[in-house]
């Protein structure tokens, strides 16, 4: 198994935002968690990236206990992610956004930067040359050199995308990421997450949009105040009773 | 036993006015998150404009300090409409500089039109009053009875009317309270009349068992950060609690451990909650 | 072309600062430049901090203070000689910053400002009630001019101005190196946001203590170099009035950038010596400047003539090269 989560629990002052999920992520998957809002969705990604510490219940990266690592340690392990809302640096390039993405594989300290030496330069061309990559895969070739204030809604969210897959991650976690964005939009983002997919990356987002992940995903699983309520294949979920009711239930008392 | 009763009579004065001038500071940092470092220079005008009024004016005491609640709440309304209203979506560093920029250019403004030397306020209320062998200064029971009577004024206003209403529902959501109408603008503003008017009230009452200059301001204020995030930023209640809990540690910290270093208590006291809860105590939940 | 430009006009400034005590052969002068230049040490130091890492440290008149009076109480109580006194001086107020920079970290935005008040007022009072040690309101007197490196000698105003510039260019090296380095990008990206720079796997307290250690170390060197220029210190080095200017020398100059700090300090210096008759009330007309500064160009004169000159750049259609992170 990839990622696990074993009786994963997070209560704020007494309230379950997640609630006892056991949850698999399959390596080389696309994966998928939706749920009406508020159901707990972020949480169980902050949960998993080491944001939030769970109240109770363990995180599993491929059978090692990650519980209770920092967020950059857990980065570091090759776990990846972008925000709902991602806080690019807008004063500053594309590339200059990105370049730092790839930091944490890096050694250089202070007194390379102070003496410049030769692994600094090393280090910064090797961050560079990833940043380029990563930018060339999401198609961004074109804008490396605008400032991202400048850029589309859109551009920041392959951006973002870009900075995440700088950290050489086995897996990436997109927090809605098409929110906020056109229809036409979305489809080019589809194709980038499966084009991901193919290079070998495990994926997984979280989306409210039922329609995007229905053709996205191979492994859903529902989430609905802080629980689970299915898992399985588009089509078992699709077909699933509870979460018919949910979905229905939720978007028409909203 | 007498010392001590002394001591706990003196640290409800300090208490008094420490809790107002920190209740102005919360109300602002409640609805607006501002920590505004130039509360303590509100703190020192409202000393001076009392005072001023009572000696060229020759105005009685009470109406000096009416006069000086006005002033210094105008004071805050000018600082929210033509400082804090233009950052308000500016990152949270630019007010704190904004803030320190006011409280330079007030205190020079002091001693610029007052000089810097230190000024006495002669209130009308010096009479001592022994009661069961203990003695006050009218004065002082004067900061502790109109201190809570400030305070129950300030609740009535907050539960009772509906523009304390909005300033509550402010405090607890900005976009919430836009969303049903309240006029943000007007609440900001009227906020920091009150925080300001809190000030003047404090430093009138306080000026004359201290004394009036134009860094006076700069401990109080000190000391209210800290009262505020002992009570928790934002907190009312906290802030009264607050205030008088440091109150009565420093009176008890110059009596039993030393004179000259009672000023460090509150800094002391801060730097222990912070290091042990570094969102303050009682912060609202975990993001 | 372009970095032919900009280098000349560094070296044309860096020797008309060699030349300038010699053309203008006057002592005041030379005074005020020099103590400018400490100044600007000590600002470069906060910059480093507030300006490229985010967060407002109050504390560093006190960090200020304490290299000032370490050197001062190694040279004159202790009786050491200046060289071994300053180094000790800075590692003294470095390891009193990363002592209270693992606490202060902790807290972010207001509270991190707040605390770094407190610690500075705290400072502060330490040093004015600890009379047996610094002296207290007294202050200490007697600390000696720096001592000779072989036949150099630091007696005269001319030869502690070359001192000082020495210092400050190596520090203004020192800083551009760290900002135009990995480590300054890991620092941007701490201040523009702290949940990303760790979900891109940078241990942000790490690198908030390496800032604000490095930028303590400044000030305190920025101290120890002032004691012995100025020869005199008293508790008031450490007041948040010190602080407060410190302040304002940065954002006038403009807070992260790497000319801001000189910019600021070296105009305000000047201008408020120009201003003498205004000394006591020189802040009605600074107080003023430094709240419409952040509000109209929170990025001080380098950051707003960069922007500007950037924006020309683009309307000419003559973009050569996108700007860096922060250029300045």
């Amino acid at each position: 198994m990839f990622i696990e989560t074993k009786n994963l629990t997070k209560k704020f002052g007494g309230l379950a935002a997640v609630n006892k999920v056991d949850f698999h992520i399959e390596k080389g998957k696309i994966n998928a968690i939706i749920g009406p809002n508020g159901a707990g969705k972020s949480t169980f990604f902050n949960l998993i990236s080491g944001f939030h510490r769970p109240s109770s219940g363990t995180v599993l990266f491929k059978g090692t206990d990650i519980t209770k690592l920092p967020a950059n340690k857990i980065a570091g392990l090759g776990i990846s992610r972008t925000f709902q809302t991602t806080s690019l640096f807008e004063q500053s390039t594309v590339l200059d956004n990105v370049i730092v993405g790839h930091r944490l594989r890096t050694k250089s300290n202070l007194f390379d930067a102070i003496l410049r030496t030769k692994r600094l330069k090393r280090e910064e061309k090797a961050c560079r040359d990833k940043a380029m990559e990563v930018i060339e895969i999401v198609g961004l070739t074109h804008a490396s050199d605008k400032m991202v204030a400048s850029i589309s809604q859109e551009e920041k969210k392959r951006t973002a995308i870009a900075l995440a897959l700088a950290t050489d991650p086995e897996i990436i976690f997109l927090d809605e990421p098409a929110a906020g964005i056109n229809s036409d939009e979305t489809q080019g983002l589809i194709n980038l997450i499966k084009q991901l997919n193919q290079r070998g990356l495990t994926i997984c987002l979280i989306e409210h949009k039922m329609s995007m992940i229905m053709n996205l995903a191979d492994h859903i699983m529902v989430l609905n105040y802080g629980e689970k309520i299915a898992e399985g294949t588009p089509k078992e979920i699709s077909s699933n009773d509870d979460v018919i009711k949910a979905y229905l239930g939720g978007s028409a008392s909203a | 036993m007498e010392i001590l009763l002394q001591q706990l009579f003196n640290s409800l004065t300090i208490g008094s006015v420490y809790s107002l001038v920190a209740l102005g500071l919360t109300l602002v940092y409640g609805i607006l998150h501002i920590p505004n470092f130039a509360h303590g220079a509100l703190y020192m005008m409202g000393g001076y404009i009392t005072l001023t009024m009572m000696t060229a004016f020759g105005f009685n005491y009470w109406v000096a300090m009416f006069v000086s609640i006005l002033v210094v709440g105008l004071i805050g309304v000018l600082l929210e409409r033509f400082v804090f209203r233009l950052l308000r979506e500016a990152p949270p560093l630019h007010d704190k500089i904004a803030a320190i920029g006011i409280l330079l250019f007030l205190e020079a403004f002091a001693q610029f039109v007052w000089g810097a030397d230190f000024q006495t306020m002669t209130s009308p209320y010096g009479q001592v009053v022994t009661i069961m062998g203990l003695t006050f200064t009218m004065q002082r029971l004067l900061i502790i009875v109109s201190a809570i009577v400030v305070m129950i004024l300030l609740y009535l206003f907050l539960k009772k009317t509906f523009t304390g209403a909005s300033i509550i529902a402010m405090s607890q959501s900005r976009e919430g309270a836009s969303l049903v109408g309240i006029n943000i603008n007007k609440v900001a503003m009227l906020t920091f009349m009150i925080s300001g008017g809190l000030a003047a009230i404090a430093a009138s009452l306080a000026s004359p068992i201290n004394l009036v200059f134009p860094g006076m301001g700069h401990l109080v204020i000190l000391k209210a950060f800290v009262i505020i995030i002992l009570g928790g930023m934002g907190s009312i209640p906290g802030a009264i609690v607050g205030g008088y809990i440091l109150g009565f540690s420093e009176s008890l910290g110059a009596t039993y451990i030393s004179n000259d270093y009672k000023d460090i208590i509150a800094f002391v006291l801060l730097v222990i909650i912070l290091t042990v809860k570094p969102t303050g105590l009682f912060a609202k939940g975990e993001r | 072309m372009k970095i032919m430009n900009k280098r000349t006009g560094l070296i044309a400034l860096f020797v008309l600062a060699i030349l300038f005590p010699l053309i203008f052969q006057n002592d005041y002068y030379t005074h005020m430049l020099t103590l400018s230049f400490i100044w600007a040490i000590a600002v470069y130091g906060i910059n480093l901090l507030a300006g490229y890492t985010g967060y407002l440290s109050l504390a560093h008149a006190g960090f200020f203070a304490i290299g000032a009076y370490s050197l001062g109480l190694l040279t004159v109580k202790a009786e050491m000689n200046f060289w071994p006194a300053l180094v000790l001086a800075c590692l003294i107020t470095s390891v009193v910053g990363l002592l209270i920079g693992v606490i202060a970290l902790r807290t972010k935005e207001h509270f991190f400002a707040i605390y770094t008040l407190c610690v500075g007022y705290i400072i502060y009072l330490v040093i004015d009630k600890w009379d047996g040690l610094t002296g207290g309101v007294r202050g200490l007197i007697g600390i000696n001019a720096p001592s000779n490196i072989g036949p150099i000698t630091f007696e005269t105003a001319e030869s502690q101005y070359y001192l000082v510039l020495t210092f400050l260019v190596v520090v203004i090296f020192v800083i551009y190196r760290i900002v135009h380095s990995l480590t300054g990008r890991t620092f941007l990206a701490i201040r523009n946001s702290e949940e990303l720079a760790q979900t891109i796997g940078i241990s942000t307290m790490k690198n908030k203590l390496t800032a604000f250690v490095l930028s303590t170390f400044f000030a305190g060197l920025a101290g120890a170099l002032y004691a012995s220029f100025v020869r005199f210190i008293g508790p008031d080095i450490g007041s948040t009035a010190i602080m407060f200017d410190l302040l304002m020398y940065l954002l006038v100059g403009g807070i992260g950038t790497l000319s801001g700090p000189l910019v600021g300090t070296l105009m305000l210096v000047i201008l408020s010596q120009n201003l003498q008759f205004l000394q006591e009330y020189r802040m009605l007309i600074f107080g003023p400047i430094l709240t419409l500064i952040i509000i109209f160009y929170p990025r001080g004169i380098s950051g707003s003539f960069f922007d500007w000159k950037r924006k020309r750049r683009n309307q000419t259609g003559n973009v050569l090269k996108p700007i860096k992170v922060e250029e300045g």
